[in-house]
C-alpha cells in the first residue's frame, strides 16, 4: 500500500480505475450497452408489479410464438422458446420472460437491435405450476403471450 | 472467476444461429446450505452476443435463469468464418467469454 501511495494514487483511485478498465474490457458492446438494466422490474415480487414497472399492460398478440413444456419434470430447468413473426409484429426491440409464481417474476429481458431475428431459446427456473409470460415491446407498446407449465418438482430446491 | 462458454454458430439460410452454453451456478440467494446458512446470490446479470464488434443481442438476466445457462439466438447476415462472441458478467464481478467462427 505504501508504494502505491508513494506514487500518488490512492487505493480508491486504483479501485476506480480497476472498475473502469474492467467494465471496458468486459463490455465490448459498450456503445450499445447504454440500454440500462430494468432494475425496478427485476426487483418486483409480483407479476402485476413487474408488468407495471415495464410500462403498460400488455395485449395478447398472436404474432408471438411462445413454446414451453406443458409439464416440466424439473422446475429448475424449464426450456422455453420465444419467436416473433416480424410481419405480424414488426419492430420488436425487447423481449422479457416472466414466471408468474417465482419470488421475482421477471426472469430475463433481452434487448434486440434491428437485424436480429426475434428468436430466443433459454432455460429458466419455475418454482411451481403457474403461467409463463413472454412480453414483447414494439414501437413503445407491449404485447404478450402466456402459457401454463405444470411443475412436478420445484425450481428452488436445487 | 472467468467462465468458459461452449459456443456454436451455424449459418441457416440468410440467418446465423448461435447456441451458447455457459458454466455458472446461477444461485438465487434464497437457498441455504446444509448448515442452514444462506448461500449468497451469484448469477449472471448481463450477457451479450456479438457478431464481430457488432452486438446482436443483449440480455439482462435475473437469478431465475437456470444454472449453467443456455442461450440460443438468431441474427440476420453473417458469413462463414465470421467471429461470434458471447460475453457475460455476473453480480459478483465475474466475467466469462466464448468465441467461435460461423460454420
Amino acid at each position: 500500500m505504501t508504494t502505491i501511495h508513494a506514487k500518488g494514487i490512492s487505493r480508491r483511485g486504483w479501485l476506480r480505475w480497476a472498475v473502469i478498465l474492467g467494465a471496458a474490457a468486459a463490455l465490448p458492446g459498450r456503445l450499445w450497452a447504454a440500454v440500462a438494466r430494468p432494475e425496478a422490474a427485476f426487483g418486483a415480487t409480483a407479476l402485476d408489479e413487474a408488468l407495471a414497472a415495464m410500462g403498460a399492460t400488455p395485449q395478447v398478440h398472436d404474432g408471438i410464438q411462445f413454446t414451453t413444456p406443458d409439464i416440466a419434470e424439473n422446475g429448475a430447468v424449464v426450456p422455453i422458446r420465444v419467436e416473433v413473426d416480424s410481419e405480424a409484429l414488426p419492430n420488436v426491440s425487447k423481449v422479457s420472460l416472466l414466471v408468474e409464481m417465482n419470488p421475482n417474476p421477471l426472469a430475463a429481458s433481452f434487448d434486440i437491435p434491428p437485424g436480429t431475428e426475434v428468436y430466443i431459446e433459454t432455460r429458466v427456473k419455475v418454482a411451481q405450476t403457474c403461467r409463463l409470460y413472454a412480453v414483447a415491446e414494439a414501437d413503445g407498446q407491449l404485447y404478450m403471450q402466456s402459457r401454463e407449465t405444470k411443475v412436478t418438482l420445484g425450481g428452488c430446491g436445487g | 472467476m472467468a467462465g468458459r462458454i461452449k459456443i456454436r454458430a451455424q449459418k441457416k439460410g440468410d440467418m446465423t444461429e448461435v447456441k451458447a452454453l455457459m458454466r455458472h451456478p446461477m444461485e438465487t440467494g434464497m437457498r441455504k446450505d446444509q448448515a442452514g446458512d444462506p448461500i449468497p446470490a451469484h448469477f449472471i446479470t448481463e450477457v451479450s452476443v456479438l457478431h464481430g464488434d457488432q452486438p446482436v443481442m443483449q440480455g439482462h438476466w435475473g437469478a431465475a435463469v437456470s444454472a449453467n445457462p443456455f442461450l440460443g439466438v438468431r441474427f440476420a447476415g453473417g458469413e462463414s468464418g465470421d467471429t461470434v462472441r458471447v460475453v457475460w458478467t455476473d453480480n459478483q464481478g465475474g466475467t466469462g467469454e466464448g468465441e467461435t467462427t460461423i460454420r
